[in-house]
């Protein structure tokens, strides 16, 4: 999983579920000390050396496709957990603010933090991120229209993880494919802006279920469009009914400012 | 299109499956996509029907099971499988909801030989 990055976790956490079906062959990769608690080894070894099976045509699987992305994304909560870095997904559609955001914290924070960028192609955002002193890495994605867990683990291996308290991963501008990828943040914030329109929550809700907290952006915006607020925190409670919401307009400080102590908030509350 | 990522991992999955049982070819695969999975059935069939070729799943047939969105309400105990992306009991209307299933996509069953 990690053999280049010397990385030394030995709080290894897993996800799979061992009450399934054992057919993963997960963590035989790890070059150093991660202490697997494989109670499920035995089955697992019955399992594939039962010659009886061996006969059978069907076998009964029953695993998460994405659980080799599922377990990466582990390995990378097990890093930031170690360094004490709380980890955060940013997503939304391309140009709802999310870098524009990430300048305007960079300001007015008292925690530091670093940007995980993901783009298909330029590395125009951890440039503007770089500019404002800001530790940024860019990933570039190519063809892939989402960061995965392996991705975002070469990202994290690229900041100065005792120097910051808080890393942000910038998702590549997509309501869709981010959703089903677990990166190994602690937390998602999904952005919205006004001129997107008043539909996007209801037809992106597995995007809208990853939230933790929902920021309507661009606020300033709102006299231009017809878009009801109220309507969309509506929406997106049938979706997530314990969802955090807040408004954002950049020009507004004190909206920026709310969402930090969102976040400080979150970091208090981790202990 | 994540569906081919998707494919991908699925595809990798089922190799080492039939590896582990010395199987020279998957006859058939299902798979069970959760209507919340984040995934599109129709172009999960496309991007496995264009990938599968000189895999070990070459010729597979792939069978998707798609799975409503399931709740247990943890108030009045019900378990309803849900027509409309609400999480609340349809019974009782509590929002106190557990997910039993349908956010999730996994590979069920294969058949070899
Ligand atoms: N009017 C207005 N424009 C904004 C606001 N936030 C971001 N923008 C603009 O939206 C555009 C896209 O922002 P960007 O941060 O690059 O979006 P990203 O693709 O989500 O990173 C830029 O031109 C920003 O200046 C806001 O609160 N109000
Ligand atoms: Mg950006
Ligand atoms: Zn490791
Ligand atoms: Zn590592
Ligand atoms: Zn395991
Ligand atoms: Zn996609
Ligand atoms: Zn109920």
């Amino acid at each position: 999983m990690c053999q280049d990055c010397g990385c030394s976790i030995t709080d290894h956490i897993h996800t799979d579920d061992h009450s399934e079906g054992h057919t993963h062959s997960h963590g035989d990769d790890h070059a150093h000390g991660h202490e697997h608690s494989h109670e499920h080894q035995a089955a697992h070894e019955t399992l594939s050396h039962n010659p009886q099976l061996k006969d059978s045509k069907t076998i009964a699987v029953i695993t998460k496709i994405l659980d080799k992305n599922n377990q990466e994304a582990a390995h990378n909560r097990a890093h930031f957990d170690k360094h004490n870095v709380l980890s955060i997904n940013l997503m939304s559609s391309p140009g709802s603010g999310k870098t524009t955001l990430l300048e305007h914290m960079a300001d007015m924070v008292s925690f530091k933090f670093g940007v995980i960028e993901g783009d298909l192609e330029t590395s125009r955002d951890a440039d503007r991120i770089k500019a404002k002193g800001i530790p940024a890495y860019q990933i570039q994605t190519g063809s892939a229209c989402h960061l995965d867990a392996f991705m975002v683990h070469k990202g994290l291996h690229a900041m100065p993880m005792d120097e910051i308290d808080v890393c942000f991963v910038e998702n590549v501008g997509n309501l869709v494919c981010p959703a089903s990828y677990d990166v190994g943040s602690h937390l998602n914030i999904v952005l919205v802006s006004i001129p997107e329109g008043g539909d996007k929550i209801e037809k992106y809700p597995v995007m809208f279920r990853q939230a933790d907290l929902i920021l309507i952006t661009k606020t300033d915006l709102l006299e231009h469009f017809d878009y009801d607020i109220e309507h969309e925190k509506a929406e997106a409670r049938k979706i997530k009914p314990g969802v955090d919401i807040l408004e954002v307009n950049i020009k507004d400080a004190a909206s920026v400012q709310r969402v930090i102590e969102w976040i400080e908030f979150k970091r208090k509350m981790r202990g | 299109m994540h569906e081919y990522s998707v494919v991908q991992a699925l595809l990798e999955q089922t190799e080492n499956v039939a590896k582990e049982n010395d199987a020279q070819k998957v006859t058939k695969i299902i798979v069970k996509i959760g209507v919340m999975s984040g995934v599109e059935p129709h172009l999960l069939e496309i991007a496995f029907n264009t990938f599968k070729e000189k895999t070990i799943c070459d010729g597979a047939e792939f069978v998707m099971n798609i799975q409503p969105l399931t709740i247990e309400c943890q108030v009045c105990k019900t378990v309803s499988e849900l027509e409309k992306i609400h999480y609340c009991c349809p019974k009782c209307g509590s929002i106190d909801v557990k997910v039993v299933d349908g956010e999730d996509m996994f590979l069920m069953t294969l058949e070899m030989e």
